[in-house]
């Protein structure tokens, strides 16, 4: 293959791939409207306990109205964690279709890491901005302020979480290719689907803020590659981490995202040749 | 006393009609339009005990509605049926206990599971005695054939071997009344043969009377005595097979080829065409003049070298009968 | 052949099938007690930090979250047929299979699948009430152990009856039905802790309308000990288990109702 003449021209495949992902994922309305109340349900269920923990001993290293604007952003990017491997991957593994795949003239783990990417944002979006709406908006002017997501503290805060969100995405696709590599090394999705969510759910924030587990742990959960998910950019939203804080937490975010790429790519091209070795 | 009695039987269904756009699904919501159905409009006629009836139409004609409702598994709109005195929908446990069902494309039996295995929990769920049991499974197993697949589960079996289990799982309880749904659906040749075998002995020795459903003409042909031809969601026709056919026939045609140059024949009431390959075609009403009168006259008139009847396939002859009377499917 | 031994036959039929696949059980079995088991490392983090929830202490929490968990995970191994009536009967039409057997419809589907992977939630839910048993500030006594039982038994039949309202509906739409799960795993989620520790709404919705607290909360402080929010008496407390073996009457009632609804539409 000849190098591309010009840099859009080598994009052209990943973008194409990236946009009919998206329009397809997006179809499925209904699906989203139920996910939708499903999540409202869990948030308000899961802000009932922290609120009744938090009558006994208010005075802890997030306030009540913090974790509770924490938590509604948990449920805003719920399917951001990395649950699954891409399901096409899967199919096409179980159906052997895989071998197609890699007669493609692209990077398979480029081609896959970007299909990952647009599938997860297809899902994250039409359940993020709803979810945003009605606990940033709607719950406010019901004259449940106490109970609502908060906007960011200031304009920074609003930019860097932006920022950050979107390496939270690039890490968890990281993530998702490393699951699909398990996949492709296993022929099955069952064993590398069994684990990964209960990790990364609860490593993550995604069940107990990381900030709300003994002080002891804080160090050791900050640094660890889950807390990019969830953690580092909700608190930089709620103005917990600002400043130098904030540039860290992306900072691990990208580091550990770069990491995860390199043992991914590695790992997908050694389960790839194997699969041809084996004739699969 | 007829065993199954059916009078004026109707079934009008209402469908919810969506409407097109977001706009509409909302609409849908509170408000539905409906349109309804009528997917049997007057279907009446009865069955001796020991009948092996063909039940054939095209689709959407009204057949499996009409099955279902004998079964059991569906109530009319209005109408009256009565099987061994119980009214199926009525008395649903009672009567699906006397009767056995077979679909050609859906199993009763367990996908993971030895056949024998199978065999077993639908005596238990059938109640049915142990020594009854055992006589009527050792002749099922000889009639069809089936010894040497009883252990194996069922996902490993052909779709023939499937079949012929099937067969005999529906026949366990005894059931005087077998529905057969398209029972030959995707089989081979052997297979084809073979179940209809069975389909004819159940009915012929044990006078299990049997209620065929199918689109495979060839099984009519092979089993049915009586056929009911339903279309539009009503009976068309309620006759033995060799009388629908003959009215289905129409013309007959006789191919004639000369030993030595071609002659003219002239006999009123048959056409001529003479064909590319020099044979002559007469095409004729069988009804009117006999195929054996016809084949001597023109034997003893020419110099024929070889005279055979050619008589249309029979699908065809089925689908000009559904045509005859609009009931093709649109 | 009686339906409880018929059950019986189905019962082992399942196992045999699934045990000829025991990589693809123990795996789901595995992934079930993984994500359930970091849902109580979730809670025993919150205690680490707040030390109790309104007055109750994790061993008492523990005791909640374990009988509900245990409950659930029993009518979840058993109901498999009505959890997947809408897609693989409802769709396809084979519940007219079911329809031509001298059976009622609703043993059939109980006796459709026992899932051997929810062992995963169910040895949680095992673990997590043996913790609270151990844990729990009382002397345990015949008595309180055969009411633990007699709470959990309940509470089996309770989620069975939701599941079983949650596969009637499939007879109108099978459609997005999993926003169904907010009262079931809603319900189980719910129900691990004390409802008095819940604002007086969300209390009143698990005791009233989806009765949650009939076999969780009530009996258990009757366990315990302690007053209950409502104002029932103990006995009342200890009785109330029964409400979720009514709850499962009421749904087969509907279920019923479905089924008439379907054998007169068709599908």
């Amino acid at each position: 293959m000849t190098a591309p003449a010009r840099p859009g021209l080598a994009a052209r495949p990943y973008l194409a791939a990236l946009r009919a992902r998206f329009y397809l994922t997006l179809q499925y309305r209904a699906a989203a409207l139920a996910g939708l109340t499903t999540q409202c349900w869990w948030g308000v269920m899961k802000i009932l306990v922290l609120a009744a923990f938090y009558r006994g001993a208010p005075h802890q290293p997030m306030s009540l109205g913090q974790a509770v604007g924490y938590t509604w952003l948990g449920q805003a990017f719920l399917v951001m964690l990395p649950w699954n491997a891409d399901p096409d991957v899967v199919e096409m593994v179980r159906s052997g279709a895989v071998a197609y795949e890699r007669l493609r003239p692209v990077d398979t783990y480029a081609y896959w890491y970007v299909r990952a990417l647009a599938w997860m944002a297809a899902r994250v979006l039409p359940r993020a901005v709803p979810m945003f709406l009605i606990a940033a908006v709607v719950l406010p002017l019901t004259g449940l302020g106490a109970w609502s997501l908060p906007p960011p503290p200031d304009w920074p805060a609003a930019v860097l979480f932006t920022i950050s969100i979107i390496c939270a995405a690039l890490l968890s696709t990281a993530m998702v290719q490393l699951v699909t590599g398990v996949v492709v090394a296993t022929l099955s999705a069952k064993g590398a689907n069994a684990i990964a969510p209960a990790l990364s759910n609860i490593l993550s924030g995604g069940i107990v803020p990381l900030l709300l587990f003994p002080a002891w742990m804080r160090l050791g959960l900050f640094l660890q590659p889950f807390a990019g998910l969830v953690d580092i950019p909700f608190r930089i939203y709620l103005g917990q981490l600002a400043g130098a804080g904030a540039a860290a937490g992306i900072g691990l975010q990208l580091a550990w995202t770069a990491v995860l790429v390199l043992v991914g790519r590695g790992f997908l091209a050694h389960s790839l040749e194997r699969l041809q070795v084996q004739g699969g | 006393m007829a065993q199954i009695r059916v009078e004026q039987l109707c079934k009008r269904y209402a469908v919810a009609e969506r409407q097109p756009g977001a706009w509409g699904a909302v609409k849908g919501l509170f408000h539905r339009r409906q349109r309804v159905v009528e997917a049997l409009k007057d279907v009446s006629f009865s069955l001796q005990a020991g009948e092996l009836l063909g039940f054939i139409g095209p689709n959407g004609a009204g057949k499996s509605t009409t099955v279902k409702i004998l079964s059991g598994i569906l109530r009319p709109t209005s109408g009256l049926c009565e099987i061994d005195g119980l009214t199926p929908w009525l008395h649903r446990i009672r009567h699906v206990a006397r009767i056995g069902v077979v679909f050609g494309q859906r199993t009763q039996l367990w996908w993971d599971l030895p056949v024998i295995e199978s065999f077993e929990l639908l005596r238990d769920i059938y109640r049915v005695d142990e020594a009854a049991f055992r006589r009527t499974k050792a002749e099922m197993v000889e009639r069809l054939r089936i010894e040497r697949l009883l252990d194996t589960p069922l996902r490993q079996l052909s779709l023939g071997q499937r079949m012929r289990c099937e067969i005999a799982a529906a026949m366990l309880h005894r059931p005087s009344i077998l529905f057969l749904d398209e029972p030959t659906i995707g089989l081979d040749a052997t297979s084809k043969l073979a179940v209809r075998e069975v389909v004819r002995t159940l009915n012929r020795e044990e006078g299990v009377t049997v209620i065929l459903t199918t689109h495979d003409m060839h099984d009519i042909e092979a089993l049915a005595e009586r056929v009911i031809v339903i279309g539009n969601g009503v009976v068309l026709r309620d006759s033995s097979f060799e009388a629908l056919r003959a009215e289905a026939l129409g013309e007959t045609r006789l191919v004639v080829e000369f030993a030595g140059a071609p002659s003219a024949i002239d006999i009123p009431g048959v056409s001529t065409r003479t064909r590319e390959d020099g044979a002559v075609e007469l095409a004729f009403d069988a009804r009117r003049m006999p195929a054996h009168a016809l084949i001597s006259r023109i034997a003893a008139e020419h110099d024929v070298a070889d005279i055979h009847v050619e008589e249309p396939q029979i699908e065809a002859v089925i689908a000009r009968f559904y045509a005859l009377h609009g009931a093709a499917e649109g | 052949m009686n339906a409880l031994r018929l059950y019986g036959r189905y019962a082992a039929a399942s196992i045999a099938g699934q045990m000829q696949y025991p990589g693809a059980f123990a795996l789901t079995a595995v992934a079930q007690f993984a994500n359930t088991f970091v849902g109580f490392a979730g809670v025993w983090a919150l205690f680490a930090r707040f030390g109790h929830i309104g007055g109750w202490s994790l061993g008492e929490i523990a005791l909640f979250y374990g009988a509900i968990s245990m409950a659930f995970a029993i009518a979840d191994a058993l109901s498999r047929g009505f959890d997947v009536f809408g897609q693989e009967f409802v769709k396809t039409g084979n519940f007219d299979r079911l329809l031509l057997r001298p059976r009622a419809t609703s043993l059939q589907l109980a006796g459709y699948e026992v899932r051997l992977a929810s062992l995963g939630r169910l040895s949680q839910g095992a673990v997590v009430l043996a913790v609270g048993i151990w844990l729990a500030p009382i002397r345990w006594s015949l008595g309180d152990a055969t009411l633990l039982a007699w709470a959990v038994a309940g509470g089996v039949a309770m989620f069975y009856g939701l599941l079983i309202l949650q596969a009637t509906l499939s007879f109108w739409t099978v459609e997005s039905l999993e926003v169904v799960n907010i009262v079931t795993y809603g319900g189980v989620e719910a129900g691990q802790y004390p409802l008095d520790i819940y604002a007086r709404w969300f209390r009143d919705l698990m005791m009233f309308v989806v009765p949650i607290g009939c076999v969780g909360y009530l009996p258990l402080t009757a366990i315990l000990g302690r007053p209950n929010v409502f104002g029932a008496p103990a006995w009342a407390a200890a009785a109330s288990p029964l409400v979720g073996w009514a709850f499962l009457g009421a749904a087969l009632v509907i279920w019923g109702a479905g089924v008439r609804r379907y054998t007169s539409t068709g599908s």
